[in-house]
């Protein structure tokens, strides 16, 4: 599984870009994107909401389930992308790239986000 | 991110195709107590290429029950609710098992093997029941009920090119083989029973062998299919599929607390069979009904929206209040966009009705009503 070292991680398989001009990019790891299954329908946060860090800010529907979407951290949304939203599937394809789900200026982020190497010990 | 679906932590029977479903990288479920191919990559193009191609399965998980001797089409019309004495040897039939009040144990593809052998088909899941319900019905009748669900693996080609992929592979006469026909043959030097059945509303086949030739067969028929456009195919798109074709579940469209005429599937009840059968009184109550004040009807949902209704999910009338119940949903592939089976008051239950929708957590997502399948097959 090649997570990133650039990136920082969630227990709950969220990834974060480190923050440019205090705003971050979120998405779901590629390890989540299989798991998932064919996305083929995202729920994303809508610009200017504000989202907190381990709440439910969305969901990802898959053919099989549908899983709620946490916020890494807290802050505003200040973009959520659209071409994810016409084509969920690039979420499996390129889950670290053009399958990013939202962009937050961050307010406050937990003490508790993992590095890469230490999210690809945690998912195995 | 959480996936919300569980997983069980008993460990799983293995068929004798697991080594190869780890080395292609599958992802694999527990279904019904075994382990089993839940997809290799994308269900999405798995489900495509069935579609359009060809898929190939491993269903070593079915149920096989095996009855023989000279009473066994008499035990069969007694125990089931079809007319298995009348299916021409070589030919197969899909029929139900009921309890006394009509409830649906399992539904199930019977083959008649011989003048005096039958091959019964279940669920993973209802296997023990039936055969368990089996050989409590047949103690009066002169047959034998043997559990065969070790002695086969099943392997499907399913797919507008199973036919052409197969025929490279066997001298077996599959042009004269019709649509719920099997007949014993050789498949890429392994014995086979050769059936042309399916649950993917395509043209294909299913084979029984036995599970230490399951490896073999499935290698040959990958080598027979790579330049068509085999690929292997898992449980999650075996269910969209069947989906899209209209094609009951056991455990979602079909339970203990439903007949068959609930399910629309009357036609499935033989009356016009000479003996009793188990169910016959109770069954002829529930087509009565059926026919003159059916309660809820089993139909089909299309949605408007993206949102995906799954089983459990109320379908709600536009005063909110709730018509009926989703019993299965999902993305359809090939439509699109999601659908769902559902049981609906028949006041709803009419193709084109308006005002219907689905709750989907919280949110009432409209759909509109249309008639199964949702999918077929040009034939």
């Amino acid at each position: 599984m090649n997570n990133p070292q650039e990136l920082r991680y969630t227990k709950e398989h969220e990834w974060l870009s480190t923050a440019e001009d205090g705003v971050a990019t979120v998405g779901i790891t590629e390890f989540a994107a299989n798991a998932l299954g064919d996305v083929v329908y995202a729920q994303l946060p809508a610009v200017g909401d504000t989202v907190t860090a381990g709440e439910t800010c969305g969901e990802l529907e898959s053919t099989k389930s549908v899983s709620d979407l946490y916020a890494p951290v807290t802050g505003e949304v200040t973009e959520a992308n659209q071409d994810v939203m016409d084509d969920p599937s690039l979420v499996n394809s390129a889950p670290f790239e053009g399958g990013w789900l939202f962009k937050v200026k961050v307010t406050d982020e937990p003490a508790e986000l993992l590095t890469a190497d230490e999210y690809t010990a945690f998912a195995g | 991110m959480t996936d919300s679906s569980s997983s069980s932590p008993a460990s799983p029977r293995r068929t004798a195709l697991d080594a190869t479903h780890r080395a292609l990288g599958a992802t694999m479920t527990d279904f019904a107590g075994w382990d089993m191919p839940l997809r290799y990559a994308s269900e999405r193009d798995e489900h495509l290429a069935v579609r359009g191609r060809a898929g190939l399965f491993d269903l070593s998980h079915m149920g096989e029950i095996t009855l023989t001797g000279p009473q066994a089409a008499d035990a069969l019309d007694y125990a089931l609710v079809g007319n298995i004495g009348k299916v021409a040897v070589g030919r197969a039939r899909y029929t139900m098992i009921c309890d006394a009040e009509g409830g649906i144990l399992d539904d199930l593809i019977v083959y008649r093997l011989g003048g005096q052998e039958f091959m019964v088909v279940a669920n993973a899941s209802n296997a023990q029941v039936v055969l368990d319900a089996l050989t409590e019905r047949a103690a009066g009748f002169d047959v034998s009920v043997r559990d065969d669900r070790d002695a086969y693996a099943l392997l499907a080609v399913q797919g507008p090119k199973a036919a052409e992929i197969l025929t490279s592979l066997t001298d077996a006469d599959l042009a004269g083989l019709k649509y719920y026909a099997g007949l014993p043959g050789t498949v890429a030097g392994v014995s086979a029973l050769i059936a042309r059945t399916g649950y993917t509303g395509e043209d294909g086949f299913e084979l029984f062998v036995g599970p230490s030739d399951a490896e073999r067969l499935w290698q040959a028929l990958t080598e027979a299919g790579a330049g068509l456009g085999l690929v292997p195919a898992g449980l999650s798109c075996r269910d969209t599929l069947r989906l899209e074709a209209g094609m009951p579940l056991y455990g979602h469209e079909l339970t203990k607390a439903t007949t068959p005429f609930d399910a629309g599937l009357g036609r499935v009840v033989k009356f016009e069979k000479a003996g009793d059968f188990v169910g016959r009184a109770a069954l002829a109550a529930a087509a009565e009904k059926a026919e003159s004040a059916p309660p809820r009807k089993l139909v089909g949902l299309v949605a408007k929206g993206r949102r995906v209704p799954r089983a459990g999910f109320s379908v709600v009338a536009s005063d909110g209040s709730v018509i009926g119940e989703v019993t299965s949903g999902a993305p359809s592939p090939t439509l699109g966009k999601p659908i769902a089976m559902a049981y609906v008051d028949a006041a709803h239950a009419e193709p084109g009705t308006a005002g219907v929708s689905v709750d989907i957590r919280g949110s009432h997502e409209p759909y509109e009503v249309v008639a199964l399948p949702f999918y077929k097959r040009e034939r």
